[in-house]
């Protein structure tokens, strides 16, 4: 076993571990704070695969963005107007039934496909490179996502305005 | 450096690892050792006293006394604080300013990972910083720390805008995220420096001199709020908060809480050198190329760095000793109406001018 792999298992199991707080713990603030231990396992094994920029941007726009916000939303509700958000389980037996089939899915598809190998080479940088595909071949969808992002901005505006009133 | 590392380790991910956790422990806590004294110096100064004198020549150790005392001290956690995450936070801040430090590079020979992506890794890292600081204030279960916690966040996710846009300006320029790459670019005289235009000449350099003063100034402004720093230490307003989001922390976790305020200091003052003022680079030319000694090129460069990372550091003390503190709408008022329009017309300048070089 190579030093890479032990780091990818290392990365695996903080994701895995993080991943399992974050939908188990009762308490809302320790699955918001093991969510960036998962994005944070997650960017590293990016980073493993290759891909420099999807990492950096899985931290920033994750850790720095999403997970910060998501913060705000539980301490502010959390402690300070005392509402119990709760994290408990129901339904056993279908979550169970739905998770085995999904599990099975995935597993077959991972067995059964013929998975085309290469031999492994050092990763180079992919910014240039998908830069310049943002900018040609995807340029539709790229600027569709911009208009999207910027109408979500405008409605989150204009719903913060309305309650002032 | 990074070869020596691995023809001594004969493992590249080992050498890596090493090369990355370097600066840590030759540069960054000797600095941070310094930059407390410094800080405290200057204060002193500025205030027509003399400050600390007692401890070696002009209480240059000092720092080194207090942090033997703060490791005595009793580590104290609050009955009804959040143990796991109030003993988490403060390793969280201080892991996310660290880390900044992997893709600084002291000089040509010495960078902790030359990732393509350097200036990039830099601004998502600080992230981990935010969610520190919201972690250590959230468990201290202390309206003070929550609020300090609170504010800080707001101040460092808002003002994270303008900076990020002002470096998006200079990678345009560039056409690079590799810090070392933009020292490289510019070379060793100080005409060459971005604040200066750049390297060439014709019109465009000069068309660029007052474009790149205002992005120096508007990512100056913008990495103090980022840093905590006066006049935008509102999380920290000790009228208003005790001490903001550390109110409760005590012994060596406020030490890491503080070794890291000082490691990112130096950070947003290194990015800016890169970015402005040419890096590693020396601004006249180097004695070692004079006088035909190679291996003396890197020892200036890393002199050169320090020495242009810790004036930005003093000017940072500087302004925290002369200016009042901001409130927070005015702080917001400050980010959204005047910094955030303003990068983004120099973005766009910037952007014109670039397709003329």
């Amino acid at each position: 076993m190579s030093l890479y792999d032990i780091i990818f298992y290392l990365f695996a199991a903080i994701t895995i571990l993080s991943g399992f707080i974050v939908v188990t713990s009762k308490n809302i603030v320790y699955s918001a704070f093991s969510l960036l231990f998962t994005f944070f396992g997650v960017a590293g094994i990016y980073v493993l695969l290759g891909a420099d920029f999807i990492a950096i941007v899985q931290i920033l726009v994750y850790v720095g963005g999403i997970l910060i916000l998501l913060l705000f939303g539980v301490m502010l509700t959390n402690k300070i107007t005392n509402v119990d958000i709760r994290t408990g389980t129901i339904h056993v037996l279908p979550g169970a039934v739905a998770v085995g089939v999904l599990m099975g899915l995935l597993l077959s598809a991972m067995v059964w496909t013929e998975w085309k190998t290469q031999p492994s080479e050092t990763p180079v940088t992919t910014t240039v490179t998908l830069g310049r595909l943002l900018i040609t071949d995807y340029i539709l969808i790229f600027e569709l996502l911009g208009i999207l992002l910027l109408i979500a901005l405008i409605g989150a505006a204009s719903i913060a305005r309305r309650e002032q009133e | 450096m990074y070869e020596i590392l691995n023809n001594i380790f004969g493992n590249q991910a080992v050498a890596w690892i090493i090369a990355a956790a370097l600066p840590l422990f030759v540069f960054i806590l000797p600095f941070a050792l310094f930059a407390v004294w410094l800080e405290r110096k200057v204060s002193a100064h500025m205030q027509d006293r003399l400050g600390p004198m007692r401890v070696g020549w002009h209480g240059v150790l000092q720092t080194i006394a207090d942090i033997l005392k703060l490791i005595q001290k009793e580590d104290i956690i609050p009955a009804e604080a959040d143990k796991k995450l109030f003993n988490l936070a403060p390793i969280l801040v201080f892991a996310g300013s660290y880390a900044a430090f992997a893709a600084i590079p002291f000089s040509s020979k010495y960078i902790g990972s030359n990732a393509e992506v350097g200036i990039f890794y830099i601004i998502a890292v600080s992230s981990f910083v935010v969610a520190g600081i919201l972690m250590g204030g959230w468990a201290s279960n202390n309206k003070y720390a929550l609020l300090g916690a609170m504010r800080s966040a707001a101040q460092i996710v808002s003002y994270e805008i303008p900076s990020a846009i002002v470096i998006l300006t200079m990678v345009m320029l560039t056409g690079t995220l590799s810090l070392d790459k933009f020292s490289q670019i510019q070379t060793a005289y100080f005409w060459n420096w971005f604040i200066l235009g750049g390297p060439g000449d014709g019109l465009t350099k000069f068309l660029l001199i007052p474009f790149m003063i205002i992005g120096f100034t508007i990512l100056y402004i913008s990495t103090l709020a980022e840093v905590n720093r006066t006049p935008f230490d509102i999380p920290e307003a000790e009228s208003e908060l005790v001490a903001g989001y550390h109110t409760e922390y005590s012994g060596m976790k406020f030490a890491m809480f503080f070794l890291a305020e000082y490691g990112n200091m130096f950070a947003v003052s290194a990015v800016i050198t890169l970015l402005f003022f040419g890096g590693y680079q020396s601004p006249f030319g180097y004695l070692g190329n004079s006088f035909n000694i190679p291996w003396l090129v890197p020892i200036e460069q890393v002199f050169w760095f320090t020495f242009k990372g810790i004036i930005f550091v003093f000017v940072q003390m500087w302004l925290r000793w002369t200016l009042p503190r901001l409130r927070v709408d005015q702080l917001m008022h400050v980010c959204w109406k005047f910094l955030i329009p303003y990068s983004f017309v120099n973005l766009i300048i910037v952007g014109i001018i670039t397709l003329f070089r």
